[in-house]
Order: C-alpha cells, then structure tokens, then sequence
C-alpha cells in the first residue's frame, strides 16, 4: 500500500478525533473575528425595529426541538432581546411538542434578564398540535386556537393582548424552526392572509428559503448560527452565536483541508495505479 | 359503507374549503372558521390515537422477541416514566421533575444526536467529494467557496478586495441566484404535486388514508 492508498484509508477516528479538536479549540483561544451583516439577517432586524413600541405584538413561533437547539436557541435569544430593548411586546407560542419547555426557557430568561412583566410586556401562549390548522385558525380569531395562554389565563384576561384579534393586529411573525415549520408560515398565514413573515432556521435549511425571500415572502432569514451570530453584532450583544463562530470557522477550514487532501490522495493513487498497469503490460 | 362515508365526507369538506379560497362571502367564510377548528380539535384528538398505537407496536415487538425488542422496552419505561411525573405533577412548571428530565435528559441527547452530523459529513465529504468530472467539479468550487463564505474567516481572508471579489458576496450570489433558482423549480414540482394528491384526495381516487388494501 502506498501513501496515497494509505491516506484514502485512513481511520475515520483519526477524522472524528481533528474535528474535536477544531471546535474545542476555539472556545479556549478565540479568533474575535469580525462578522458582516447580510442583506436578509438586516431585513429581519429592520422590520422588527420598525414595530412601534407597546403596542401590537411581535408573534415568535418557537417552532425547534432539543435537536437544533444549538443553532436556533442563539436566534431567539438575540429577537428577544431586540424586541424587548426596543419596549416591543412579544406574544410567543410553538407548534412543536418539544418546543414547549424550550420557548418556555429562552422567554423566562430573557424577560427577567430585562425586567419585563408576564401580561404586560409579554406572554407564552404554549403548544397547539395541527400545524396547518393552527395557522389558518389563528387568521380568523387567535382566541379560537389559543382560548387560553399556556399557564391557563384566558387570552382575553392579558393586557398585552386587548384588542389582538387575529394577522390584522400582528406587525411581525418569526418562526425558528428545524423543520417545515417556517415554511408552513409563509404558505398559510403569509398567502391568506398577507403576515409579514421572517423566518430562522438551521444552516442546511437556509438554501430553502431564498425563493421566499426573493419573492417577498419572506420579510429576511437568519441562517444556522451564522445569522444568530449577525444578529447579535447587529443588537450589540454579543452571545452563544458570536462565540461559536471560531468554532464553525476552524471545522470549515478543516472540511476543506480534508476534502483537499482527500483529492490529492485520490488522484495520487490512480496515477500510480496506472503506472503500475503500465508497467506489468 | 365503510368507505363510502369517510370518502363523502372528505369530499364534502374538501369542496367546501375549495370554495371557502374563491367565495368570500361571510357564511362561507364563517362556516370554514368553524370547520378549521374542528381541524384543530381532530388533530388533538389523533395524538391519544398515536399513543396507542405506539404502544400497541412496541408491546407486540416485545411480546414475540422481535429484533430490537429491547429498545422497546425503553421506549415504553420511558413513556411511563414521563407520564407518571408529568401527569399528577405538572409538565413545564418550573422545578418539576418532568421538566428536569426534558431539560437535561432529553434536550443533550437529541442535540449530541445532531451534533454528530458534523463529524460524519467531514468522514464523508473526505471519501466521496472527488473532482471527477465538470460538475462534481463545479459543485466543489461552489461548496468550498460557500463554506468559507458562511464564516468570519472567509470575510478575514478576502478583506481589501473589491466587494464582489469577497468570499461572502460570492456566497449570497451563489445562493440567490443559481440555488435559488434549484430550489424553486423543486418548489413549483412539490406544489404541482401537492395540488394533484389534494385533487385525489377530494375525489377519492387516493385512498390509501383510509387503510386497508384496497
């Protein structure tokens, strides 16, 4: 076996082993490298910035489960924070069964990390299960599909929501979402009804969504924790998505390297095959 | 009878919505309000369905010792688990033992689960990302370029150069227009598809929802 041979097979452990190290590295020495902002993670941030101040709710759709919790909890952080600096109130729900303790995590934590009041600045509306028809509901009266707030407040006993009735008193909905979620958003309440929607979702979903951005479907997108990471620069708080940028940053690299070297090795080793055959004919 | 009824009613309803989207008159609109809340109440309902047969397919599995029987048995220890702590004492208060197990039992390992993705695609991309022909070699440029566009570094090694030379502007581009363009022509294939399932549906010639063979 030469060296090229050698290469092409080498133990995957070895493999598992240098991505390790390429994320845990980081963490310890950070590379504080600047992010610049996209035209979708901007557009995100501007509509949200453009909602007058308590008034009608932001509705955030904390639609991920435990498993994109990494790239998606960053996200929620990062909107909540903006909404509530900005005196933005915020109704939040989940069409998720998971998403439940997670929406219920992230609003508790930043409400009282910015001192807002249950009812007044904000409210958690819980889980519904029937996603499509919990969206089309919800455009003909909220209190419908969520009689009740998830701690079981009638919806026409919080303040915040007086006089919320259905899309019409909505400014802004985001959905953070794993799955087919935020597309679920756009296709029910964004078509009938004409919601503003923005959207957050994984990395590998991103590519998705740009025919929804391009036709205004979609008011902007945060991709993976690189848009978490956007959006925090952009509120000036920096967080979980800016500190995981080194990390991501040095895997790239890696997966590079590694899809270079694995070419090499490739290559490497036909050539000498057919050096070989040449030979022995 | 048996079919003949659940396939009425799907095409009564289903009708009715097709209607409800081109007549807004408030009767209609108002008697499909009514009708989506009944969705929403029947989806409700089909979770108590999906418990059941959950435990159905598992306590079979168990009972005649089929591969992986043993899974099921955590499946269901778990299930019991959680219905026994969630039910008597609540499941999201803050403190409970529900969420507790939900917070640091099961948010870790489902994120440890995805997690593991990255260290299998760079295992993979390693083996089979060769530069065989024209177009593996052009899905390689495009993937190299949009990896390192998507982090910090790549705006730090293009820094200086004209804007559209950037690693980041090539990566939007990459992404609004040639993946944009992908992705919309799969869209328009999904949404034609759908519409023609619905249709089939709504006439009964798909009725493989009902069960059964025939």
């Amino acid at each position: 076996m030469n060296i090229f041979e050698r290469f092409m097979n080498i133990d995957r452990r070895w493999i598992f082993l240098a991505i390790g190290i390429a994320v845990v590295i980081p963490f310890f020495f950070p590379l504080g490298l600047p992010i610049s902002v996209t035209e979708p993670v901007q557009n995100l941030y501007d509509a949200l910035d453009a909602i007058p101040p308590n008034g009608q709710p932001l509705l955030l759709a904390i639609d991920y489960a435990p498993a994109t919790l990494p790239e998606l909890e960053p996200m929620s952080l990062a909107l909540l924070r903006h909404a509530f600096r900005n005196d933005v109130n915020v109704a939040v729900l989940t069409l998720h069964p998971a998403g439940y303790g997670l929406a219920e995590r992230a609003l508790n934590k930043v409400a009282e990390e910015m001192g807002q009041v249950y009812g007044e600045d904000y409210c958690f509306l819980g889980f519904r299960p029937g996603i499509s028809a919990v969206i089309l509901g919800m455009g003909v009266n909220i209190v419908n599909v969520f009689p009740e707030d998830a701690y079981g407040t009638p919806l026409n006993d919080i303040p915040m929501m007086d006089g919320i009735r259905n899309y019409d008193d909505i400014p802004l909905l985001i959905s953070l979402a794993g799955w087919g979620a935020a597309e679920a958003w756009v296709l029910y309440a964004h078509q009938p009804y004409g919601q503003r929607v923005g959207a957050g979702v994984t990395a590998v979903m991103a590519t998705d969504f740009y025919p929804f951005l391009d036709t205004g479907q979609l008011i902007g997108l945060l991709g993976g924790m690189r848009g978490a990471a956007e959006y925090e620069e952009l509120i000036d708080h920096p967080d979980e998505g800016v500190r995981g940028m080194d990390s991501q940053s040095s895997v790239h690299i890696l997966i590079i390297a590694l899809i270079v070297l694995g070419n090499i090795a490739y290559f490497g080793a036909r050539r000498k095959r057919r050096q070989m055959e040449r030979e022995a004919a | 009878m048996r079919r003949v009824i659940p396939l009425a009613i799907t095409f009564l309803i289903g009708m009715f919505m097709l209607v409800d989207f081109f007549v807004p008159h408030h009767v209609v609109s108002s008697a499909a309000a009514e009708m989506k809340q009944w969705g929403t109440i029947v989806i409700a309902a089909s979770i108590l369905l999906g418990v059941g047969n959950l435990i159905r397919v598992h306590y079979k599995k168990i009972s005649r010792k089929q591969e992986g029987w043993g899974y099921s048995i955590v499946t269901l220890s778990v299930m019991v688990v959680m219905l026994f702590f969630g039910g008597p004492w609540g499941t999201i208060q803050e403190g409970s033992v529900f969420n507790w197990i939900f917070l640091n039992v099961q948010v870790p390992l489902q994120s440890t689960m995805f997690s593991l993705l990255a260290f299998f695609i760079a295992s993979a991309a390693y083996r089979a990302f060769r530069l065989r022909s024209l177009e593996a070699g052009m899905l390689l440029v495009s993937a190299i370029i949009v990896m390192l566009g998507r982090v910090p570094l790549g705006q730090f090694l293009t820094r200086g150069l004209p804007e559209q030379a950037t690693l980041p502007w090539l990566t939007e581009t990459i992404m609004a227009y040639p993946n944009m363009a992908a992705f919309r022509g799969i869209l328009m294939g999904a949404a034609l598809g759908v519409m023609a399932m619905g249709l089939r549906v709504i006439l009964g010639i798909e009725r493989s929802y009902l069960g059964g063979d025939k």
